[in-house]
């Protein structure tokens, strides 16, 4: 593995097993939304770091700029104004990628090496190796992924892993102001994370806890929120979260069966790819627009 | 969209897509099983980009909170290597941002790289419709001789009565906030030996009345604390400002507080904002209605006994007794002028005994004396009223009250952060003055934790507000002489040499003529001799305030003819642009100096309705010099805490552009030259202009930061030990205190000596140890003297101990005062010298009653906005509005009423904004891309208004049309049994830039200022809203 710079966890359409001996740290980004202020800090940080530049959208009313993720948007704030207990909240969450422990968007990947999870909790997309399926954007079950008009390859936050694998916390958490977005081990966000709570409760939000959830196997970037038995409040965070039963079933039953009962569709395919090249659905969609 | 659509649904793609990518998909299956994966299952992440980019550092150009940087260009220096820099974050090390940038430092890479940078000098010419590229040399030969040919023609050297007053008019200049101190410096010394008076820095259009209101009751007008030490608080009040959209670093500090010591926030304002999105509890008011709120907790507070007593009794004026002719009826202090509009403060004052000091009741029973007269003014302000007038309701009200009045005790103390929330009305001084006020009361000023905290705008508001470079200022807060006060060196310093008015007190502006007497010798060098009073006599004296407002209108009139734009975008900051923009239009000639296009320099565009200009009527010729930006030079810049912090530069700008220095440097060189060959009018004081730098045309930062800290001009020797040497000729003074009247030391800003002394550059200094209460004064240098706190020797008993142990700032040792802070006092003097805190003021100590330093009373009053919603004051019906405003004739007439315009607009910036510049900075176009304005569900719905519909809002001078935000954050007020919807006009939009074009804002409030200063009204006005 002469290209590693991160221990891998698995790979994306790869039984071959990954080395085992080292158990680096796991890693967790923390994200106090009764702390954030929604300045935008960390999508204009991750955009510069990461050199990407969506296009110059409008407003349609709300706050939200970009108004979704996008190849060229990896975290967007998302505002949401609700009414609880007689008082007016504004509630402020950053969206972006989970790094769930049980990734979605790996299992459904069909490309070998495309999605990388690293032991350190990173989920990773490589777009090199990636076919441009849109698998991953099905899988995922926080709707994450997107894929790029300008290459037909799926992006998404990469929890900065350059950064972090020369021992620095990624953009976003370091640029925001509030200290809203926290970096460390995964057992010490949980530690700031009950510090946290404990002060939401003492200001009467009751409900306060950690988003962490279970159906995707916890994950690496979680949320303080101060309503945490409705986190649809927070515009639309999902309330239990879990790989579709599609996606469960491919990867887990039918696939090692299909594998080899398709083998030798599967080996028209590797003909088609080294004669013809890669497939270019996005030639498709030009296609299908005439 | 479409790719969405596209992307966020496999099922969506075609039939034919599907079939095509399902088989590529087995065939990956399908090569892992045959093992041939391992080659394409190789992973690496993307390799670390900055290993060996060369690293500098900086601080932020935006806001006052002053972030540290670190820019990273490729190269490593080599000679060969172009730099250019490719990535900027934030610095870990620095004491206040630790690392963080909000959405405008953190974009701050499509700043320095901007499509809109400029790059060589151009020109449009009389009536033309387009740019056209110049020569530097052309361009500055082209202005000099505008410049003289206009200062001949117009300067006035000697008033009737025969004073010389060496004034030049007709041409005004606006200077740079985002520029360094060592340019600002610069440009005071270029600007006063032209005798131009006609000039204002943004602080006019900002923080102008902190000033007035700070100075008048403390004895500065500077924010008291630091950011670091907000998280101090136990109470935190936002109100007059949205310190997490406007100051989301500094705010940092304001969350710690909650975080770390369960700090309560309450944030009090028009809308519900991005600061009450994190706070406790939000509390709405109705814009222009501050006094009254802040009024009332004064009335509460003394109702409730809520007072720290003995704070007020030793370190305010409560005592002392007013004299018998001061006076307050039907909304009028005593001496008010109809005619002129303006008071005779002489009756604003204390009774005096004998001995020329202060008469005191230290029972505080006298009936004159400033606490029952407060008490009596402020009783009228009932929790009833409050409701009534603001529309906060009245258990918000009174949560505010609560929490503040707990900070009465010792041990608790709570802040307010502010910012032009307050300022921006006409009552903008009176504002802060209440505020100011309370926190006396509440015994929170020189507290760790406290004060009265100006959250300043540009990077370096605060600096160029020190180096006076507004109308009728000159640096370290000294003034300007006036034609008719000063008409001599003997008068000025007479009248600006106060004596004390209490016993034993410092009265540290006693030090006056040698702060002036070394700033002369800064001026004009060798030529200030004893004789020819260091020069007095060449120095420009005003005979009025010419700022921003007063300088529009005498365009306006066509009474000016030249403008010169340094870093600053007036057509789009200015309010009622449409009468700017005729007025520019009859200018001569006008001069920008910019790093980035701006609507200011492009007045003269058709841009339809946002913009209806015919360039073919426009004779204007409008110059405009590309400029350097913070990261392409060396300097130093104050942030609101005034930290005076140095950064360096990280790379060459783009094209031709060059320093602000060089700009002025060549400017001068080339004006001096033609005064040396063709003597006009006015010429002394250019030829005796002090001008020592080593390239004449090209004054560096070093030799700019040296002038301003000072040097001895002789051996200086210990007066009270003459053989003990302090300095020697040509050495850097370490501080203000070596600074003499006699010509034998020089200091270009009497505040900052000691930023660059004998041991070098101190703006410099990078030790961020925290020595207590997250105090790091070995982290750059703060004027005066290092300073942390403010008036910290408030923090003490009068017997020299803390009021609060764990709050302990300084004490008195025995000996001295030493702490983790320099005592802001004098070291030696000890309790039982009677000396109070206050040391700039004769008295010693914090002003209730602001005696005649204000211009609209020495207390402060509620009155309506100029354009008022209810169209009456119920305090005192007969004077609604401030009877001691200054309005232009033809500005009267452009106010609209209730009637007409039925709704309160009030602007204001977003977060993801700067000024005007961040238009052209693609992140923060992306994440803020279009113009809109926010409104209430009620009244869209009253107006048949949708979410994201296109609204026109029109006020008496104009429209803009802007996308409708449609929120629950704004909610209709009743207000005097009416019901009053606010408008939520965000501000930074115009022409120029990448994101997508809109309107200039400011053609919607009026033409008019706050008494004091003329910071104008744009935060309360009246407007109409329609679909569009």
């Amino acid at each position: 593995m002469a290209l590693q710079s991160l221990d891998i966890l698995r790979r994306s359409a790869t039984p071959t097993a990954t080395p085992q001996a080292r158990t680096p740290v796991e890693v967790a980004k923390l994200i106090d939304v009764s702390t954030c202020i929604g300045c935008k800090a960390c999508q204009v940080a991750c955009s510069e770091w990461n050199d990407i530049r969506e296009e110059v959208g409008s407003c349609v009313g709300v706050y939200d700029n970009p108004v979704d993720l996008t190849a060229q948007a990896w975290t967007v704030m998302r505002f949401a104004e609700t009414e609880e207990n007689g008082k007016l909240e504004w509630l402020i969450r950053k969206d972006g990628c989970m790094h769930c422990a049980d990734p979605g968007c790996l299992k459904a990947c069909p490309s070998p090496g495309a999605i990388i999870q690293y032991k350190n909790g990173i989920v990773d997309f490589h777009q090199e190796n990636c076919i441009g399926c849109g698998y991953c954007v099905a899988g995922c079950p926080f709707n994450v992924p997107r894929l790029s008009p300008a290459d037909n390859k799926a992006y998404k936050c990469s929890l900065c892993s350059d950064r972090v694998a020369v021992g620095q916390e990624p953009a976003c958490v370091k640029t925001c102001p509030t200290g809203a977005i926290q970096f460390g081990s995964k057992e010490d966000m949980k530690e700031v994370a009950s510090v946290r709570i404990a002060d939401l409760k003492n200001r009467g939000y009751q409900n306060a806890g950690l988003y962490d959830p279970e159906g995707v196997g916890g994950t690496h970037v979680m949320y303080v929120l101060h309503h945490a038995d409705k986190p649809e409040l927070y515009s639309n965070l999902p309330k239990d979260p879990a790989i579709s039963a599609t996606v469960s079933l491919w990867k887990g039953l039918l696939k090692p069966l299909a594998t080899l009962g398709i083998a030798a569709a599967g080996l028209f395919g590797f003909f088609h790819y080294i004669t013809v090249g890669p497939n270019r659905p996005d030639e498709d969609h030009e296609e299908t627009r005439k | 969209m479409d790719h969405h659509h596209h992307a966020a649904a496999g099922v969506s793609v075609s039939r034919r897509q599907f079939f095509k990518i399902s088989a590529a998909g087995m065939s990956a299956t399908s090569l892992a099983v045959m093992g041939m994966a391992p080659s394409t299952a190789q992973a690496e992440v993307r390799q670390y980009k900055l290993s060996r980019a060369t690293e500098v550092r900086n601080t932020c150009t935006y806001c006052s909170v002053g972030c540290g940087l670190l820019m990273y260009s490729l190269g490593d220096g080599a000679k060969n290597a172009k730099q250019e820099i490719i990535h900027i974050e934030g610095d870990p090390d620095h004491p206040v941002s630790r690392g963080s940038l909000c959405p405008k430092g953190a974009g701050l890479l499509d700043f320095v790289h901007s499509p809109g940078r400029l790059k060589y000098p151009e020109v449009r010419e009389a009536g033309s419709d387009q740019w056209k590229r110049i020569s530097w040399h052309e361009a500055v030969e082209r202005i000099a001789k505008h410049m003289k040919a206009d200062r001949d023609a117009n300067f006035i050297d000697k008033n009737a009565d025969g004073v010389p007053v060496n004034r030049w008019l007709s041409t005004g200049m606006l200077t740079a906030s985002a520029s360094s101190n060592e340019t600002g410096i610069l440009t005071q010394k270029f600007m006063r030996s032209l005798g131009i008076i006609a000039t204002d820095a943004q602080a006019r259009v900002c923080h102008g009345p902190t000033v007035a209101a700070l100075a008048s009751t403390f004895g500065r007008g500077a924010m008291t604390n630091s950011w670091v030490d907000i998280k101090n608080a136990d109470f935190i009040l936002v109100m007059g400002g949205n310190a997490a959209e406007a100051h989301p670093v500094g705010f940092k500090w304001a969350i710690e507080a909650k975080k770390q010591r369960g700090a309560k926030l309450i944030v009090v304002d028009p809308r519900f904002n991005r600061t009450a999105a994190v706070a406790d509890q939000y509390v709405p008011i109705r814009a222009g209605s501050d006094i009254v709120f802040l009024g009332g907790i004064i009335n509460w507070l003394i109702a409730n006994d809520k007072i720290h007593w003995d704070y007020v009794k030793a370190y305010t004026n409560a005592s002392l007794i007013v004299k018998e002719e001061y006076g307050f009826d039907e909304g009028l202090f005593s001496g008010f002028d109809a005619e002129k509009s303006k008071y005779d403060r002489a009756s604003w004052n204390y009774e005096l005994d004998a001995n020329g000091a202060a008469k005191r009741d230290p029972s505080l029973e006298h009936p004159r004396c400033v606490w029952n007269l407060m008490k009596a003014h402020f009783a009228r302000y009932t929790p009833e009223l409050v409701s009534s007038l603001t529309g906060s309701p009245k258990e918000g009200f009174l949560a505010v009250c609560q929490h503040l009045g707990e900070t009465a005790a010792p041990n608790k103390v709570g802040t307010i952060l502010y910012a032009l929330g307050w300022t921006q009305h006409t009552v903008g001084a009176q504002n802060i003055r209440t505020m100011a006020m309370i926190q006396l009361l509440l015994g929170n000023i020189g507290m760790p934790g406290g004060g009265v905290n100006a959250l300043r705008g540009h990077s370096n508001i605060q600096g160029l507000s020190d180096l006076g470079l507004l109308s009728t200022s000159l640096p370290g807060y000294l003034t300007l002489p006036n034609e008719t006060q000063h008409p001599t060196l003997a008068d000025y310093l007479a009248k600006n040499t106060p004596k004390t008015l209490l016993d034993g007190q410092f009265n540290y502006w006693s030090n006056t003529p040698k702060f002036f007497v070394s700033l002369m010798k800064w001026f004009w060098g060798d030529k200030a001799t004893a004789d020819n009073n260091w020069g007095y006599d060449w120095l420009p004296k005003w005979d009025k305030l010419y700022d921003v407002l007063h300088m529009v209108e005498l365009m306006h009139q066509g009474k000016m003819n030249g403008f010169i734009v340094q870093g600053f975008n007036p057509l789009a900051s200015f309010p009622d642009a449409n009468k700017v923009r005729e007025a520019f239009s009859k200018l001569k000639y006008m001069v920008v100096i910019d790093p980035i296009t701006t609507e200011t320099s492009s007045f003269w565009q058709n841009h339809g309705e946002s913009n209806p200009a015919d360039p073919a009527k426009i004779q204007t010729e409008v110059f405009r010099l590309p400029s350097t930006c913070f990261a392409e030079e060396d300097g130093s810049i104050v942030n609101s805490s005034r930290w005076l912090q140095w950064h360096f530069k990280g790379a060459d700008a783009p094209g031709e552009a060059k320093s602000d220095q060089e700009i002025i440097g060549e400017l001068f060189v080339a004006l001096r030259e033609l005064y040396k060959k063709d003597a006009g009018k006015g010429a002394e004081p250019i030829l005796n202009l002090s001008w020592p730098y080593r390239d004449p045309k090209n004054p560096t930062p070093e030799e700019l930061a040296k002038e301003m800290n000072g040097r001895a001009l002789a051996d200086l020797f210990d007066p009270k030990d003459p053989t003990k040497q302090l300095a020697k000729k040509g050495e850097q003074l370490p501080g203000f205190a070596l600074l003499r009247d006699d010509g034998s030391t020089m200091s270009a800003c009497w505040i900052f000596s000691g930023c660059w002394t004998q041991a070098g550059n101190q703006m410099s200094r990078r030790d961020n140890t925290d020595v207590g209460l997250g105090n790091t004064p070995g982290w750059a240098w703060a004027w005066p003297a290092n300073r942390r706190i403010l008036y910290n020797r408030a923090s003490c008993t009068p017997e020299g101990k803390p009021w609060d142990p764990s709050r302990k700032l300084i004490a008195w040792n025995g000996e001295k005062w030493a702490g983790i802070d320099v005592p802001d006092f004098k070291a030696d003097a000890g309790p039982d010298t009677g000396m109070n805190p206050f040391i700039m003021n004769p008295e010693g100590v914090g002003r209730l009653f602001a005696v005649d330093k204000l211009a609209d009373g020495p207390f402060p009053e509620h009155y309506e906005p100029m354009e008022s919603p209810i169209g009456t004051n119920p305090l005192h019906p007969k004077v609604v509005s401030s009877p001691a405003v200054r309005i232009f004739k033809g500005d009267r007439e452009r106010l609209g009423t209730h009637k007409e315009f039925p709704y309160v607009g009030t602007t204001y910036r977003l977060t993801e904004h700067f000024q005007f510049w961040t238009k052209s900075v693609r992140l923060n176009a992306i994440a803020q891309p279009e113009q809109f304005v926010e409104i209430s569900e009620q009244l869209a719905k009253e107006k048949g208004i949708a979410q994201g519909d296109w609204v026109k809002v029109s006020s008496k001078r104009g429209f803009i049309k802007a996308k409708a935000v449609v929120t629950k954050r704004m909610k209709p007020l009743a207000i005097n049994q009416q019901t009053v919807h606010q408008i939520g006009i965000p501000l930074h939009w115009g022409w120029e830039g990448v994101a997508k074009k809109g309107f200039l804002t400011n053609v919607l409030p009026p033409f008019v200022g706050d008494c004091n200063t003329q910071t104008p009204e744009y935060k309360s006005f009246l407007v109409n809203i329609e679909k569009a």
